[in-house]
């Protein structure tokens, strides 16, 4: 009897190995080829641009680019441990604290577009019009005053689009703490930026949203954009290489490859067009050109990075 | 409806992957299980009660949770961080395989519990020594333990979390029914999320069906 288990067991085990080397393998080959791995911001990755970017890149080098799409919070949290090779996000803050604890290598802003606050046709809070900061102050008022017709729907997950949230109560001159703690009338949704907006559309509640997945949800929305393009709701995406000095093991070389693209001619024309044949406007602007006004600095702004940069960061 | 129809290739390769994930997953679980399950059930010793407990406890673990468990275990800065396991298919099955693993015990030790004492009893009248009773109560107990197993087969095709965290949901490599379903929500891409969901539930059915047919063939 032994024997015959056994002899099962080994079956199961010859087949697990086979299902795992065929599901491998399925990948196209992937083992022989080199591996960019890279975190992202949903916002790239759910709009297709970064798919176009990287068909453009595996053509030009021989490798498999394997996007990892999460919010901003994981998509740094898997730079810090080394899972990644590359990080794409929109959070300057975190950005910088990432560079100054040594996990990067540096920031490369290539593409921005604004944030925008939306919410029902009807504007309960009548914020149309107004400034940003001044809009948000306004909606928190009047949703304190009758939380059941004025509501704000926040993600609550740490993203990128979070953090500008948290932002833009501060410049209110408001705590966020007390905010979000103040009544109904703050929805803490915990969610991504597609069901955060739909939550807000079926509660005809306001949100902030980047103007790339709005517009992905736009037919599925009974939700208008009603404060766009204010400086203070600008949204800057930036790419960051892992560092290979706390982090041997990641592909700098690669990763230093992938950023000279998108601040290539072919990646910034590739994102300032993206989209004008699907929706009939691009999605992103092209960073180049417009440093100042992204507040993107000197050897932030959009250029290449040198060759050697990793062989010099890992010495 | 029109890309489960016309076999769309993206859609073949993602059904193929998960079915293969979670065969390999399944597979390795019931190696252990099936002997874990036996060595409990025909074993009494100090403690048993409480492994039990604590199997039945871990049969609801929520699937993120064994995703940011295995995660932190096979990440660059985890212990088996130098495999290089994390994002790839074969940590998904590391990572399915502890999640399903103590359903499948639990269930092969009900199934052997569905076994009469009077099996063991015939058989040992009959001359069975002590190890030839307890192969006839496995093979009793075949139908139950062969449940066990889809059941298993069933958890680790459906989970999202584990095949999130761990593979990444990196296209063409890592991406399977679950986390597709998930990606195209989050696109707005509802009918190609539903039209993957439809598969997931096929599958499922001709799966219990296959094996229905087969026990009705073969076994019984």
């Amino acid at each position: 009897m032994k024997g015959k288990v056994l002899q099962i067991s080994a079956l199961a085990l010859i087949l697990a190995l086979l299902c795992t080397a065929a599901a491998a393998e399925s990948g196209a080959g992937a083992g022989q080829k080199e591996r960019l791995k890279i975190s992202t911001t949903t916002s790239l990755y759910d709009t297709g641009l970064l798919e176009e970017m990287e068909k453009i890149f595996e053509e030009m080098y021989n490798v498999d680019v394997h996007t990892v799409s999460g919010g901003t919070g994981i998509a740094i949290q898997y730079g810090v441990r080394g899972d990644v090779d590359l990080i794409l996000v929109h959070d300057v803050v975190r950005e910088r604290n990432f560079i100054d604890e040594g996990h990067g290598l540096s920031r490369s802003c290539f593409a921005y577009n604004y944030f925008i606050i939306v919410g029902p046709k009807d504007d309960p809070a009548g914020i149309a019009g107004m400034k940003a900061p001044e809009a948000m102050k306004t909606i928190m008022e009047q949703g304190m005053e009758s939380p059941g017709l004025v509501r704000f729907v926040s993600r609550g997950d740490d993203s990128g689009t979070h953090a500008r949230e948290k932002l833009l109560w501060k410049a209110a001159g408001l705590d966020y703490e007390e905010v979000r703690s103040s009544g109904r009338w703050y929805v803490d949704a915990g969610k991504g930026m597609g069901p955060t907006l739909l939550m807000a559309s079926e509660l005809a509640g306001y949100t902030l949203c980047d103007t790339s997945t709005f517009e992905a949800f736009r037919g599925d929305l009974a939700l208008v954009p009603l404060i766009e393009e204010d400086e203070t709701l600008l949204n800057v995406y930036a790419a960051i290489p892992v560092s290979p000095a706390v982090h041997p093991a990641v592909n700098c070389e690669m990763a230093v490859k992938f950023v000279n693209l998108l601040v290539s001619e072919v990646g910034q024309d590739l994102i300032a067009e993206y989209g004008t044949d699907t929706i009939g406007k691009p999605l992103f602007k092209a960073a180049r050109g417009d440093c100042d006004l992204i507040g993107c600095s000197g050897d932030e702004c959009a250029m290449p990075l040198a060759e050697g940069a990793c062989s010099l960061a890992a010495a | 409806m029109e890309l489960i129809l016309t076999l769309d290739p993206a859609v073949v390769e993602i059904t193929v992957r998960s079915l293969l994930i979670a065969v390999a997953s399944t597979a390795i679980a019931t190696t252990i299980a099936v002997p874990a399950g036996g060595l409990l059930h025909f074993h009494n010793f100090w403690g048993k009660r409480a492994i039990i407990n604590i199997i039945q406890t871990l049969y609801s673990l929520p699937t993120v949770t064994v995703g940011l468990l295995v995660f932190l275990l096979l990440s660059r800065s985890g212990p088996l961080g130098g495999f290089g396991l994390l994002f790839t298919p074969g940590g998904m099955v590391v990572g399915q395989t502890i999640l399903i693993v103590p359903i499948m015990t639990g269930l092969t030790i009900a199934a052997l519990s569905g076994i009469t004492d009077q099996v063991r009893d015939s058989a040992i009248s009959l001359g069975a020594s002590k190890r030839q009773a307890i192969f006839t109560i496995m093979v009793e107990a075949r139908a139950a333990m062969m449940a066990a197993v889809l059941l298993g087969f069933g958890r680790a095709l459906s989970e999202v979390g584990v095949a999130m965290m761990i593979g990444g949901n990196i296209q063409g490599y890592t991406r399977v029914l679950t986390t597709a379903i998930a990606l195209e929500t989050s696109r707005g891409d509802i009918e190609f999320s539903m039209a993957l969901g439809i598969i997931l539930v096929s599958i499922s059915l001709i799966v219990n069906l296959l094996v229905n047919r087969v026990q009705g063939r073969w076994w019984t």
